[in-house]
């Protein structure tokens, strides 16, 4: 059953980031996993490999698309050739809901491709709803946003981050997904109590959790996706499983890539926070043959 | 400040270009105080001052940026070395930012930006164009469209003087000089090399001699290569760019000195190979 109603597909269990170094064992094994998140970017090409391998997946395995430069704080309109590809790759994979993040990153047309944070106003709010809702009518598929890591807090700000995020996905409508290694990062940034955050946003509009790692220098922590997960963000998760059930939940592991095994093993802990009859395979089939099909089957 | 006006402000801090220590400089070069721009939007904790905190967001703009150029012309970066490289790069973006929603893009302007700059590249022009063309070349075959094929046994089929097209993500390059060799050595000796370790500029002598070379940028099994072809199949292959018949690529070349039997084999094992390696598709 969904946990909610912005997640219809609690089931989906726990799921890795389809990364380049991993295709071939991926293809070539077809190890049991419950999803795969791609970055929605990377495949809004006209051809060649990477749309080769996506449809390999594709016969598989679920797929889930998470992008990167959607922009809804950007004031600047929706990029429309950016939502044609997008919704070409939308029809192609078939996701159930597509997520892009709280945050900014162009102005007149021009790409920073980072993920810049908020100033918490009513008026950001309000712009970064109405994109979203635009997003999501021309998309015609569930669209969620993001938590970002942040480095900065503005002097316009008028409201905690996780107000702001509420604000956003209530006038949009649209569900969330919380990353919780991204509010252990600002938090430490910004000196707030993560579980603050945890505590108070709409849980019931939680549709996803992505779990990662980060880098941790002598002023302030990056959002680096280089490492595992460390003990006070799996706590932060825990905490976050416990007020909105179980939820489909993804690691992230964007550079310095270990091997599949690792990478999957690192998520596959989150399973130990989620009841085990809540997360099922992607190929019920594959499952009953492999060893790891008991820790992940109904 | 309204939201425009804070992302205008940030955005044009973000995207200045660092110091010689990967710093954010206190002015940009048209006279904003970046220290000023700081501290008017972003606040201040008791670790890092506004100027810090922005200067985050500056260093990872760059960082960026330079690794992704880096990934998609490592030739280019090895033929200049890092220093001159990164001063290339920087350059560049301040005149093409990226304009597209993936990294992808951010070099497709290169080429023609470079045209006009040829002082990043003095003493090695020719071979850093080429390189920047090639590298480009591949990136573009890397994921172009592909269409519908024609085989060998479908070309047979289809008449005597057929209309044809190469596949769209094919490019045909004219070189100065074998730098897709250069490439491919650079790549064999780079295998295992960190990304991040520094690159030293290549010595001349380990730079190809000038030699007009013809090459064809395909993709085979999903993989790109670079296949070395004449002065007859490139002006041939030319023809089909765009839509053309068989008998408009023989006559587009010099056939002086070879007879009527020799010009038949010679097109007849041309069109059979690149049936073969699947580059002709059918006209849209």
């Amino acid at each position: 059953m969904p946990a909610n109603r912005f997640n219809g597909f609690t089931e989906y269990g726990v799921g890795i980031g389809l990364r380049i170094p991993h295709y071939s064992h991926i293809l070539e094994k077809k190890p049991v996993v419950d999803w795969f998140e791609i970055i929605s970017e990377n495949f809004m090409v006209d051809g060649g490999r990477p749309l080769y391998v996506l449809d390999r997946i594709l016969e598989q395995y679920r797929v889930v698309q998470h992008g990167v430069s959607m922009y809804f704080g950007s004031v600047e309109p929706l990029n429309p050739e950016h939502l044609k590809r997008l919704k070409q790759l939308v029809k192609r994979t078939k996701t159930p809901w597509l997520s892009d993040h709280l945050c900014w990153g162009s102005v007149d047309g021009t790409y920073s491709h980072d993920l810049l944070p908020m100033p918490y106003t009513f008026e950001a709010a309000r712009k970064t709803a109405e994109k979203i809702r635009q997003a999501r009518d021309f998309l015609e598929v569930p669209v969620i946003v993001e938590n970002v890591s942040s480095y900065a807090e503005f002097h316009v700000s008028e409201m905690t981050e996780w107000e702001f995020l509420s604000e956003v996905v209530e006038q949009a409508d649209c569900g969330m997904l919380f990353d919780v290694n991204n509010i252990y990062v600002s938090s430490q940034n910004h000196d707030f109590d993560p579980m603050d955050y945890i505590e108070n946003v709409p849980h019931h509009r939680v549709a996803q959790i992505h779990i990662a790692g980060h880098s941790k220098y002598e002023k302030y922590i990056l959002d680096t996706h280089d490492h595992p997960v460390i003990d006070p963000v799996w706590r932060l998760y825990e905490r976050a499983i416990e007020l909105i059930g179980p939820t489909a939940t993804l690691l992230e592991w964007d550079d310095r890539i270990p091997s599949f095994e690792e990478v999957h093993g690192e998520a596959l802990k989150a399973k130990q926070y989620m009841p085990v009859e809540r997360s099922i395979p992607a190929n019920p089939a594959i499952a009953v043959h492999s060893p790891a099909g008991a820790e992940a089957s109904a | 400040m309204n939201l425009d006006q804070i992302q205008r402000a940030m955005f044009h801090a973000v995207r200045q270009p660092l110091t010689g220590n990967d710093g954010m400089r206190n002015t940009a070069p048209d006279g904003t105080s970046l220290r000023h721009t700081a501290e008017q939007v972003i606040k201040r904790n008791d670790r890092l001052t506004s100027f810090e905190r922005l200067e985050i967001y500056n260093r990872q703009y760059w960082f960026r940026m330079i690794s992704s150029m880096s990934d998609d012309f490592q030739g280019l970066r090895v033929i200049l070395g890092d220093k001159l490289f990164h001063k290339l790069v920087i350059s560049y973006l301040v005149d093409h930012p990226s304009t597209s929603f993936t990294l992808r893009n951010l070099g497709s302007k290169l080429e023609r930006w470079l045209h006009n700059h040829r002082e990043y590249v003095a003493g090695v022009e020719n071979i850093a164009l080429d390189m920047v063309k090639l590298e480009w070349a591949e990136v573009e075959a890397f994921d172009g469209e592909a269409w519908e094929t024609i085989g060998a046994e479908d070309l047979a089929r289809l008449g005597p003087d057929p209309l044809l097209r190469l596949q769209p993500y094919i490019r045909l390059l004219e070189l100065s000089s074998p730098v897709h060799d250069l490439l491919l050595r650079i790549r064999q000796r780079r295998r295992n090399a960190d990304d991040d370790a520094p690159v030293r500029r290549l010595p001349a002598r380990s730079l190809p001699k000038p030699q007009k070379t013809f090459v064809a940028v395909h993709r085979l099994d999903n993989s790109v290569y670079f296949k070395d072809i004449d002065a007859e199949a490139f002006a041939m292959l030319t023809t089909f760019l765009r839509e053309g018949s068989i008998s408009e690529a023989i006559d587009s070349v010099d056939w002086a000195g070879r007879s009527e039997e020799q010009i038949s084999a010679a097109v007849r094992d041309y069109f059979a190979q690149w049936a073969s390696l699947g580059w002709f598709c059918r006209p849209a």
